[in-house]
């Protein structure tokens, strides 16, 4: 009995330490996410207004106008376009640099200086970043046309800014330059996890070095490659930084990314805020879609590990 | 260990690695050399040749400039020195406090708990921001640093973390021993369990500091007053007219934010690293 009512009364420190977080997450984050949900149903609208009454004749209105929004359909291909052009090239270089940096064969030395310089562009402000390359980009003067000219590479400047594309393409590489270091260092921690007996019976069996790479390094890192690929999704489909200041969604809309959509919707021009709040849910159901895959995946990791 | 020695990479293979990587690591510095070199030239030299790798003299007239326009670094760094700290503070701290109450205690709950953190860790913030705005307009708390420092209280993959850590390397016969001495339980959180906590906490603070001080898009909607704007809002003001004509200014600019950054990462590269490393493998 005695010891019975111990463990009950330390059981209550876990109520009550938990209590903090349990207040602020529900303010913060569930509160709001609640709120923007009902936004959606609404006529909420104006700068700064904050009254607002259910659409009752049609409660999907605002839904049905996000979904049939050329803007908002064009943004959502930018999202995707932009992160596709940026991940494949960066999924493609962290695995061949973490294949390098894990070699048995080929021992590189500074791995700790490419590792720092690599990531080094990820910690620094995005909206930095943006300007930065835009005046990197400028046009007609500008450090890139400058060494294009220099290089003979082109005769005259070309003016990135008004091409839809390549303002698309300069995103996608800052995306890709920011990320491929971080990207690699996770893999590389990944491919240090395998038991190394599993690489040194294949290289009695007398197993190249690309052999290794297909067939041990890439079937183990599995879980971590999924993972990778679900948290750049969910960051890419987040993206709004770059996008945002490097033209504001320019030229054309060709990088008006969802997220730039939405603060454009809610906090420009009419102040949308219902709309936004639709369009937000929108997104939010599309990013629980890839986080439930998440769960599901890193689930079966669990069980392997057991 | 003979074998591994007969098989010794390949020179031509090894000589190929190496130069893929000084490339990359010019294309990450370059950029940043750049601009560094540029904040000394001036608007002319930078209109003759945008390239240069001979820093000038201008460095102290397009601080001039730059100091003469609307944009206030001094208070912009205060400002946004006063979010990163007061959310990285408590997000260290009651990040910690949350993973014990977890960890530490056997409670009914507590493996829904555990799971509905998992759970809400990937969404993030932006989708809710709309009505995160409605409801901070609603109690006037706009311009306000308030609701930009207390929902770190509330850090999912900060708790996760801690947990992981402290499942790994916190001694429970500890809890036991204090309790023997009469000790009370908050005591014993703050006084045992914060201390061995701190590598934990060092990394998780260092992530949290970087990423509040760079955030710009919660920031950019609550703080319209020009006075409570943060650095990464100034920065996206440097595109505006006003410095369309000033380059070495706007060089100046992004080397005047970028250069706390840069101070804090090289001081602190090796945990950093080691921290993201270490957050693959949690994944």
């Amino acid at each position: 009995m005695q010891l019975k009512k111990r463990t009950f009364s330390y059981a209550k420190y876990g109520y009550l330490f938990s209590i903090p977080f349990i207040v602020a997450y529900a303010i913060f984050s569930l509160y709001p996410t609640i709120y923007t949900a009902i936004l959606g149903f609404t006529d909420c609208k104006g700068l700064g207004n904050t009254n607002w009454h259910f659409l009752t004749e049609e409660p999907f209105k605002n839904f049905d106008l996000i979904l049939h929004n050329e803007s908002f359909l064009l943004s959502l291909k930018n999202t995707f376009l932009i992160w596709i052009i940026n991940f494949i090239p960066q999924i493609l270089l962290a695995l061949l640099l973490s294949a390098w940096f894990t070699s048995r064969r080929n021992k590189i030395k500074g791995q700790g200086f490419f590792k720092v310089v690599f990531y080094l562009p990820n910690i620094i402000t995005a909206s930095t970043i943006a300007i930065l390359f835009s005046a990197l980009f400028a046009y007609p003067k500008g450090p890139v046309n400058d060494l294009l000219i220099n290089l003979g590479l082109r005769t005259e400047a070309y003016n990135f800014d008004v091409h839809g594309n390549a303002v698309r393409g300069i995103i996608a590489f800052i995306q890709f330059w920011q990320w491929y270091g971080y990207t690699m260092i996770v893999l590389v921690s990944g491919i240090l996890g395998i038991n190394p007996e599993i690489y040194e019976a294949a290289e009695i069996d007398g197993a190249t070095d690309s052999q290794c790479f297909f067939h041990i390094t890439l079937p183990n890192l599995r879980t971590i490659l999924i993972y990778t690929l679900i948290t750049s999704m969910i960051g890419g489909l987040n993206m709004y930084d770059i996008p945002k200041v490097y033209l504001n969604g320019g030229p054309n809309n060709a990088t008006l990314t969802t997220s730039v959509f939405i603060q454009k919707q809610a906090f420009s021009g009419s102040y949308m805020y219902n709309r936004a709040a639709a369009a937000s849910m929108i997104m939010f159901i599309i990013i629980a879609a890839c986080s439930a895959v998440v769960f599901f995946l890193m689930r079966d990791k669990k069980g392997e590990q057991h | 260990m003979k074998s591994l020695e007969r098989r010794d990479g390949n020179p031509v293979v090894k000589a190929l690695i190496y130069f893929v990587c000084i490339f990359l690591a010019v294309l990450s510095l370059f950029p940043f050399f750049i601009m560094v070199i540029n904040a000394t030239r001036s608007t002319t030299q930078i209109q003759q040749h945008a390239v240069s790798l001979i820093p000038s003299h201008y460095l102290l007239n397009n601080f001039a400039v730059f100091n003469g326009k609307t944009f206030n670094p001094g208070q912009g760094f205060i400002n946004s020195l006063i979010i990163a700290v007061g959310s990285t503070a408590c997000l260290v701290y009651f990040s910690s406090l949350t993973a014990y109450a977890i960890v530490a205690y056997e409670w009914k709950l507590r493996n829904a708990f555990f799971t509905l953190i998992l759970c809400v860790m990937m969404i993030p913030a932006q989708v809710t921001s709309i009505g995160f705005y409605q409801m901070v307009y609603k109690v006037h708390m706009a311009n306000n640093f308030l609701p930009l420092i207390l929902p770190s209280i509330a850090a999912p993959s900060a708790v996760f973390f801690m947990r992981q850590f402290m499942l790994a390397s916190f001694p429970m016969e500890l809890l036991d021993s204090a309790r023997v001495d009469g000790s009370k339980e908050f005591m014993t959180f703050n006084r045992i369990a914060l201390p061995i906590m701190k590598p934990a906490m060092a990394t998780q603070g260092i992530f949290s500091f970087v990423s509040k001080w760079n955030e710009l898009f919660i920031p950019s909607i609550l703080l319209t007053d020009s006075t409570k704007a943060t650095m990464p809002i100034m920065v996206s003001l440097l595109k505006g007219d006003i410095y369309k004509t000033e380059y070495g200014c706007v060089y100046l600019g992004l080397t005047l934010t970028a250069l706390p950054l840069f101070v804090v990462y090289f001081a602190l590269s090796k945990y950093i690293i080691a921290g993201v490393a270490l957050g693959g493998v949690k994944g």
